[in-house]
């Protein structure tokens, strides 16, 4: 099907881009990269009054390495990041995750912040961010405000921006030296929506998993300490904790069982190399 | 700011496999109904519309994307590459394009254009690739023919034959 019929806008600043959404609200949706967007219009499953382009806009295209975070704007594109300099040191997880986000074709378009925007329960970015616990930069005409990761996503395609509010960039805590993480999902076609996707964080003797695909919204869980004998039980308990749905591609039974499945693979490979191999 | 009533037709300037090319779109038409509809290049096929399939797929500015989901006055300015840029200027078969021909990696050929399109990027990205990473890079292109084995040595060769043209040339 064809988009129907919108206005569209392309603002040359962020300034111009919030007072557009402060008039439309509800009425004006932001298009990035559009991946997930072009998608919904095309099916008319959205139709809003007004297009927000900030797909150009330079204050929004860079990436920046600050102190202990990386940056990253509303209009870089999941491909620019998975490129970016030793992503791999700095923030392992993405550079784990990112290659399970869609496609190339569509990474080269679809954007980070666009993706946890969009908030789908079962994607990887979305998941990164609630286990790495960055934040977001809201901006709208009544100010700017930073929300924590953990207060973003509220549930299924539900964020905490108001639709006056354009999300302007995400900051990705660096991981400490020491640290150790592994990503694992299982889905029907390499770039699908992941049916189950889960990351683990290994910190000292701390681990924490992050659940995608189960709940409403990725969902994280620590332990202080997680002995050898103890991770089976614990990943059982967290199955039926998160429970899950039946759909058209899983049981919930089915989801419980990827959960302690890929639950001990993340914890498995998160494991620091001992030196004895 | 730029802003445009939906009810109008605005123009929209790019170069299509290097030759400049206009035409006029409302807001909502897709980058590959401008192709098809305004240029009249009807080597994009459009399948899905929504993103899956990837038989639309062609290069905005060198990067493979769906052009089912992009706006044509998103890319006023933009360099567009379709499958219609593959042969060689004589018109005859390019090396993907012999590569397929060569492993009968078509049958129906609705599919095609966007598997080609995807891998030329690709195989610049990644010039002698294994088996198992043209199933990756080409897992976003749905063929419903040839059951994908065909596609896959078609890659390879060309790949060969594209390696073997680049030692030339350099």
């Amino acid at each position: 099907m064809k988009p129907a019929p919108f206005d569209y806008v392309q603002p040359d600043s962020v300034d111009e881009a919030v007072e557009v959404l402060a008039q439309y609200g509800d009425d004006a949706r932001v298009i990035a990269g559009g991946q997930s967007l072009m998608p919904m219009l095309n099916m008319r499953l959205v139709r809003p009054h007004v297009l927000v382009d900030i797909s150009r806009l330079p204050a929004l295209s860079s990436t920046v390495d600050e102190d202990g975070v990386l940056a990253v704007g509303a209009a870089v594109t999941q491909g620019t990041l998975a490129a970016w300099p030793n992503l791999g040191m700095t923030l392992p997880l993405l550079a784990q995750a990112l290659p399970y986000v869609g496609h190339f074709q569509t990474r080269n378009r679809g954007t980070v912040c666009g993706s946890l925007c969009h908030a789908d329960p079962s994607s990887e970015l979305p998941l990164c961010l609630a286990l790495l616990g960055g934040e977001m930069d809201l901006h709208s005409s009544r100010g700017v405000r930073t929300i924590a990761a953990e207060n973003f996503q509220r549930g299924v395609l539900t964020t905490a921006k108001a639709p006056d509010e354009l999300a302007v960039r995400v900051r990705f805590p660096k991981a400490p030296a020491g640290d150790s993480f592994a990503f694992r999902e299982f889905c029907h076609r390499h770039g699908d929506f992941a049916v189950v996707a889960i990351a683990a964080r290994r910190s000292g003797t701390a681990i924490s998993l992050a659940v995608g695909g189960v709940a409403d919204r990725p969902e994280v869980c620590h332990w202080n300490s997680l002995p050898d004998d103890s991770v089976e039980d614990a990943l059982n308990d967290l199955a039926w904790v998160l429970g899950g749905n039946d759909d058209i591609h899983a049981t919930a039974r089915h989801r419980r069982q990827l959960v302690r499945h890929l639950g001990c693979q993340v914890i498995d490979a998160t494991r620091p190399d001992d030196g004895t191999e | 700011m730029k802003t445009l009533d939906r009810h109008g037709r605005f123009l929209v300037r790019l170069t299509l496999n290097g030759i400049p090319e206009e035409g006029f779109a409302e807001p909502r038409m897709l980058l590959a109904d401008f192709l098809r509809h305004e240029i009249g290049a009807t080597g994009t096929h459009v399948g899905c519309e929504h993103g899956i399939c990837g038989a639309c797929t062609i290069r905005v500015d060198g990067k493979a994307t769906r052009a089912c989901l992009v706006l044509a006055v998103q890319v006023d300015g933009a360099a567009i590459e379709t499958v219609e840029g593959l042969s060689e200027p004589d018109g005859s078969f390019g090396p993907l394009q012999q590569a397929f021909h060569e492993n009968f990696a078509l049958q129906c050929g609705f599919c095609t254009p966007g598997f080609m399109m995807s891998l030329s990027e690709f195989l610049e990205i990644n010039p002698d690739p294994t088996a198992n990473e043209i199933k990756v890079a080409l897992s976003g292109n749905i063929c419903r023919c040839t059951g994908y084995h065909e596609i896959v040595n078609a890659s390879l060769d060309a790949a060969k034959a594209l390696r073997r043209r680049a030692s030339q040339t350099s």
